[in-house]
C-alpha cells in the first residue's frame, strides 16, 4: 500500500536551483488569515472567521508534502495564500531563499512563474470559450512567447498528460470526461515550466479508477520534471500513498507533521488519530478501536481557547484552555532527526494512547 | 491501489505529425450554429427586409411620405396606386411604413447600443472589483429600477422636451440600469470561477484578465439581453410618439401614424393597423433573433 514515490535524482541540475537540495523549496512561516465576517446595519465587521492561525511548514526540494484535514480546517485556504490568490494578514513565505513579495526578495509574479496550482473542480477551473489548447498555451502566450512556440508547447504538453493532442487539442472543456479535464489542468498548471505544484484536492472529484491513473501521471510527471508537490487532499488513503511528508491540520492550525510513514504508524495527537478511525479500511483484522468523534468541529469564528481540538478531546485539562500547545517532537518515541515527527499536544497520555495500530 | 504502472503515450506524436490546423474561433462556430437555426434564418431574413425597405425607401416606392389630398383619404388597402392604402390626410401608407421605419428603428437600435456601451462598461466594472465602487454603481441603477422604465422615459423627455432626440436619450438612459445589471450579474459569477482564479496564478494581469476571460464569457449573455431590449425599445419609442413625446408630425413614425390612424379604426381598420403591425412584427422578430442567438453562443447546449 505504502508506495510513497520515491525517485532517483536524474534530472540534470536547474539553473533556477539557486539554494542546492540541502535548502527547502518553500518555507512558510507564521501565516495567517482571517476573514472579516460582516453584518449589520451598517456593514460592520462583526467577526473575524480565523481561517488559518499561525500556520509554519516547509517543503523540500522534490518531496510531496500532503495536508490533511477535515472540510473547513483552512487547507484550500493555505494553498490560496501561497499562490497570494489571497493576501496573507501576516506571515512569510521563503521560496527557495527568497522571500516572497518583500524587499530583498521576489516578486511575487516571479513566484507564480515557479509555483503553479491544479484546483479541485476539473470544470470551472477551465474556461469554457477556449479549446484545450488556447487554455495551456495561455499563460506562456501572456508571458511573451510567441502564438505558435505556445500552441506547440501545448500539444507536447498534452501528449506528457497522455492525451493525444491531434484528438484532444482543438476541444473545449465540456467536451471532455472529467479525468480528461484534470489532466489538461495538469497540463495547464506545467505550461510555465513550474518547480512547483499545488494540487488542491486535484484527484477529489474523480472516480477511483480515474483517480488511480491520474494519481500515477502526476508520479511520472514529477520524475520528468523534478517537481515539488504541495498535495492537499481529505482522502487520508491518497495522501499515505502520494506523500513523503503529511501535515495535519486542524481549524486553521498544523497539529501534527512528520514523515509519512511516522504519522500513519505512530499518530501521537488525539486529532490525528481520530481521523485515522474515520478511514474506512477494507481489512476485517484491522478494524480501528478508537472512538470515533462525535459532533462537528467548533465554528473557526470563535474557536475554543488554548488547543483547538480540546472541546472535543477524550484527554483534555485545564492547561489545554489555557495555553496553545507549540508544535514539538513528541514527548515518547521519536527524536528529532532529519525529517522530525512534530505534535502539537500538552498531555503525554494523550499523545501515548495508541488505540489503533495503523500498519 | 497499484503501483504505478500507467505508461506516458510518446509525446513524440505532437512533434513527429504535421501540426493540427489553426482552432476555428468561437464566433466562427456560432456563425455555424446560426446558419443550421430555421428560425434566426427566417427572422433575420425578415429583419434584413425591413432594414432595405426603410433603409431604401426611395427604391421601393415613388411617392412622397408629405404629400396627400383630399380626395385620396382613407382608401382602403389594395386601392390602385396605393396598394396599403391612404392615411386620414391622403398620403401613401406604404411610402409612410417606409419612410416611418427610419425613425421608429433609430429610435429603438440607438438607445440599446449606447446603453449596452455605458451600462456594459458600467457592469463588468462593478462586477469584477465589486467592493464599494460596486455597490455605489448598482444603489445608483436601483435608483432608476425604481421606476417604471416607460414612466421613466416620459419624465425624462417631459423634460427635455419633445422631438426624436431627446426620445432617444430618454431611452438610453432607460436602458442602462437593466444592462447593467445583468452585465454586473454575469460579470461577478464568472469573476469567481476557477479559471480566472487559475489565470491570476499564472501571472496574466487583471486587464489581460478582463478581456480574455471575463469579457470572452460575459458578452454572449449581455448581448443577447441586449438584442432582447430591442423589442421593447421599439414599443416605447413608438408609446413615446404615440402620446406625442417623441416624433413629431408630420414626420412619419410607427407609433405616430398608429396614433393619428386611430380615429380612422372604424372606418379603415386593416389600414389602421398597418403600423401596429409593423411594430409587432420587427419587436417579435428582434425576440427571436435574441433566442436564437443566446441557443447558438451556448456552447454547452449545441455539440
Amino acid at each position: 500500500m505504502s508506495a510513497a514515490i520515491s525517485l532517483p535524482v536524474t534530472a540534470p541540475a536547474d539553473p533556477r536551483d539557486r539554494g542546492g537540495p540541502a535548502q527547502p523549496m518553500l518555507l512558510v512561516e507564521d501565516l495567517r488569515k482571517h476573514f472579516p465576517v460582516r453584518g449589520g446595519l451598517l456593514n460592520r465587521q462583526i467577526a473575524t472567521v480565523q481561517a488559518v492561525d499561525d500556520v509554519s511548514f516547509s517543503v523540500r526540494k522534490g518531496e510531496t508534502l500532503g495536508i490533511v484535514g477535515e472540510s473547513g480546517c483552512g487547507k484550500s485556504t493555505t494553498a490560496r495564500l501561497l499562490m497570494r490568490l489571497v493576501e496573507p494578514d501576516a506571515g512569510s513565505i521563503t521560496f527557495d531563499g527568497d522571500a516572497v513579495g518583500g524587499p530583498g526578495g521576489i516578486t511575487v509574479n516571479d513566484m507564480r512563474r515557479q509555483m503553479q496550482m491544479v484546483f479541485q473542480d476539473s470544470y470551472s477551473s477551465l474556461n469554457p470559450r477556449m479549446t484545450v489548447a488556447e487554455s495551456i498555451a495561455y499563460a506562456p502566450r501572456m508571458h511573451g512567447l510567441a502564438a505558435q512556440q505556445a500552441y506547440d508547447r501545448a500539444e507536447t504538453l498534452l501528449g506528457q498528460v497522455g492525451l493525444n493532442p491531434h484528438t484532444y487539442a482543438r476541444r473545449y472543456p465540456h467536451e471532455l470526461s472529467g479525468g480528461q479535464r484534470q489532466r489538461v489542468n495538469i497540463a495547464r498548471a506545467l505550461a510555465l515550466e513550474p518547480r512547483m505544484v499545488i494540487l488542491d484536492e486535484a484527484v477529489a472529484a474523480l472516480d477511483k479508477s480515474v483517480e488511480a491513473q491520474v494519481l500515477n501521471l502526476l508520479g511520472d510527471l514529477k520524475a520528468r520534471f523534478n517537481l515539488t508537490y504541495l498535495f492537499i487532499s481529505h482522502d487520508l488513503n491518497v495522501v499515505e500513498y502520494i506523500s513523503d511528508r503529511v501535515l495535519v491540520m486542524y481549524l486553521g492550525r498544523v497539529v501534527e507533521t512528520g514523515p509519512v510513514e511516522s504519522i500513519y504508524s505512530r499518530p501521537r495527537h488525539p486529532y490525528t488519530r481520530a481521523l485515522f478511525a474515520s478511514k474506512p479500511t477494507l481489512d476485517p483484522d484491522r478494524r480501528t478501536t478508537e472512538m470515533p468523534l462525535t459532533g462537528d468541529p467548533p465554528n473557526p469564528i470563535n474557536p475554543p481557547s488554548g488547543c483547538r481540538f480540546r472541546t472535543r478531546c477524550a484527554f483534555a485539562k485545564a492547561i489545554c484552555a489555557e495555553k496553545v500547545p507549540p508544535l514539538e517532537a513528541p514527548l515518547y518515541g521519536e527524536g528529532i532527526g532529519d525529517s522530525p515527527h512534530l505534535v502539537a499536544c500538552h498531555l503525554p497520555e494523550a499523545q501515548a494512547a495508541m488505540g489503533m495500530h495503523h500498519a | 491501489m497499484s503501483e504505478a504502472t500507467y505508461d506516458l503515450p510518446n509525446h513524440r506524436i505532437a512533434a513527429a505529425d504535421q501540426p493540427a490546423a489553426p482552432t476555428p474561433g468561437y464566433w466562427k462556430s456560432v456563425g455555424q450554429r446560426l446558419i443550421r437555426d430555421p428560425v434566426t434564418m427566417f427572422v433575420t431574413f425578415v429583419l434584413l427586409g425591413i432594414l432595405f425597405i426603410t433603409i431604401g425607401a426611395p427604391l421601393v416606392t415613388n411617392g412622397d411620405p408629405f404629400s396627400g389630398g383630399i380626395l385620396t383619404r382613407l382608401k382602403p388597402i389594395g386601392t390602385p396606386g396605393h396598394w396599403l392604402g391612404t392615411d386620414e390626410t391622403g398620403r401613401d401608407l406604404w411610402t409612410r411604413i417606409c419612410y416611418g421605419g427610419r425613425m421608429s428603428l433609430l429610435a429603438a437600435i440607438v438607445p440599446v447600443s449606447v446603453a449596452l456601451v455605458i451600462g456594459g462598461f458600467l457592469g463588468v466594472v462593478a462586477g469584477f472589483v465589486g467592493g464599494k465602487l460596486g455597490n455605489l454603481i448598482m444603489r445608483v441603477m436601483d435608483v432608476f429600477y425604481a421606476f417604471p422604465s416607460i414612466l421613466l422615459a416620459i419624465a425624462i423627455c417631459g423634460i427635455l422636451g419633445n422631438g426624436l432626440r431627446n426620445a432617444i436619450l430618454a431611452l438610453s438612459i432607460v436602458f442602462i440600469p437593466p444592462l447593467v445589471r445583468v452585465s454586473e450579474t454575469v460579470t461577478a459569477q464568472a469573476r469567481q470561477l476557477d479559471f480566472v482564479e487559475a489565470a491570476r496564478a499564472s501571472g496574466t494581469t487583471t486587464m489581460q484578465i478582463i478581456r480574455h476571460h471575463v469579457l470572452a464569457n460575459v458578452l454572449g449573455p449581455i448581448l443577447v439581453y441586449a438584442t432582447s431590449l430591442i423589442s421593447v425599445s421599439i414599443i416605447i419609442s413608438a408609446g413615446l410618439s404615440f402620446l406625442g413625446l417623441g416624433v413629431t408630425p408630420p414626420q412619419p413614425e410607427w407609433g405616430l401614424m398608429l396614433n393619428s390612424l386611430r380615429q380612422a379604426i372604424y372606418v379603415q381598420p386593416y389600414v389602421a393597423a398597418l403600423p401596429g403591425l409593423m411594430i409587432f412584427l420587427t419587436s417579435m422578430c428582434f425576440n427571436l433573433m435574441s433566442d436564437g442567438f443566446r441557443s447558438a453562443m451556448d456552447v454547452r447546449l449545441n455539440k
